[in-house]
């Protein structure tokens, strides 16, 4: 029972670091910083939090690498689709 | 040709754990979130597009969108997924009586979730923001509530989960269905931490 326990990665930690890293968002959007430094620290906030929940709620840390290979196969199909549309569709970003 | 015949021989009885060394249930669960990355990709890059070449006709979202609600609601999520994993930690040791109690709290955090959802909605169409209101609307409540209708399913999902263990479905070790609807369920929530900072904070 101790040991199953052991194996297990500390849920509430992960938690509490999300839950920090929500506070930190909020935090960020209300800061006023440069908006090109506040885009990029939220990407970078938000992505921080999806790797805790992937990593250690849906386990991917400690299932076996071929598995893992199944869940990376889209990220690069996902890349093509988005540089596809925006090819397909030039944009003129804002000055 | 042997090699054929080998792969097409008929199995007596189909393993649990298949080539991939993962149990069945929770690789078809992952190849089904595969395609659920590719779905949501779809919505949050044709935002991102949209906006970028619309910039400066695009309203601030915290003018229009409340924040602090929004930001709770996020945070009864994340709780909703804590409590999740602690019930799959619970049925792993055959803790039964910890598996209901966390499977119950579950079910409540993700109707608290669609809940708010609901009253957000109700107060920003009061407030005259609507689906017609231009990219903005239109883009926001398409990709909420995509999420909003995933949310629901799991909901019912976890429902029927929770009922089968009060029924005793899940003893003795077998906690592979417990599984399947956690990985789905903090998905979820992924895609919810996501779309949050891209929708209402960027």
């Amino acid at each position: 029972m101790e040991s199953v326990e052991h194996k297990q990665p500390n849920y509430i930690a992960v938690w509490a670091g999300l839950f920090v890293l929500t506070v930190v968002e909020v935090g960020v959007v209300y800061l006023r910083l440069p908006r090109r430094l506040m885009i990029v620290s939220l990407v970078f906030l938000a992505l921080w939090k999806a790797m805790l929940v992937a990593l250690y709620f849906m386990h991917l840390r400690f299932e076996p690498k071929r598995l893992l290979y199944v869940v990376l196969a889209p990220l690069p199909l996902a890349v093509i689709l988005v540089a596809a549309v925006i090819h397909a569709w030039p944009v003129v970003p804002a000055p | 040709m042997t090699a054929h015949a080998a792969v097409g021989a008929p199995a007596a009885r189909v393993p649990a754990q298949g080539s991939v060394g993962v149990h069945t249930q929770k690789l078809g669960m992952w190849v089904f979130l595969v395609s659920e990355v590719m779905f949501f990709t779809a919505l949050i890059g044709s935002y991102i597009i949209l906006r970028w070449g619309t910039e400066a006709s695009w309203p601030e979202p915290r003018t229009v969108l409340a924040i602090p609600v929004t930001a709770l609601n996020t945070f009864i999520l994340i709780c909703s997924s804590v409590s999740m994993v602690k019930a799959f930690a619970a049925a792993t040791r055959d803790d039964q009586a910890g598996l209901k109690r966390w499977l119950l709290l579950t079910v409540l955090g993700g109707a608290t979730f669609v809940s708010i959802q609901a009253f957000e909605y109700h107060h920003l169409i009061e407030k005259g923001f609507l689906p017609s209101s231009g990219l903005f609307g239109a883009t926001f409540y398409t990709m909420t509530g995509f999420h909003g209708f995933h949310v629901s399913c799991g909901v019912i999902s976890m429902i029927w989960v929770t009922i089968r263990a009060f029924r005793g479905k899940y003893v003795g070790g077998n906690y592979h269905g417990v599984e399947t609807i956690g990985l789905y369920w903090h998905f979820v929530d992924l895609v919810w931490i996501i779309l949050f900072t891209i929708v209402y904070l960027i």
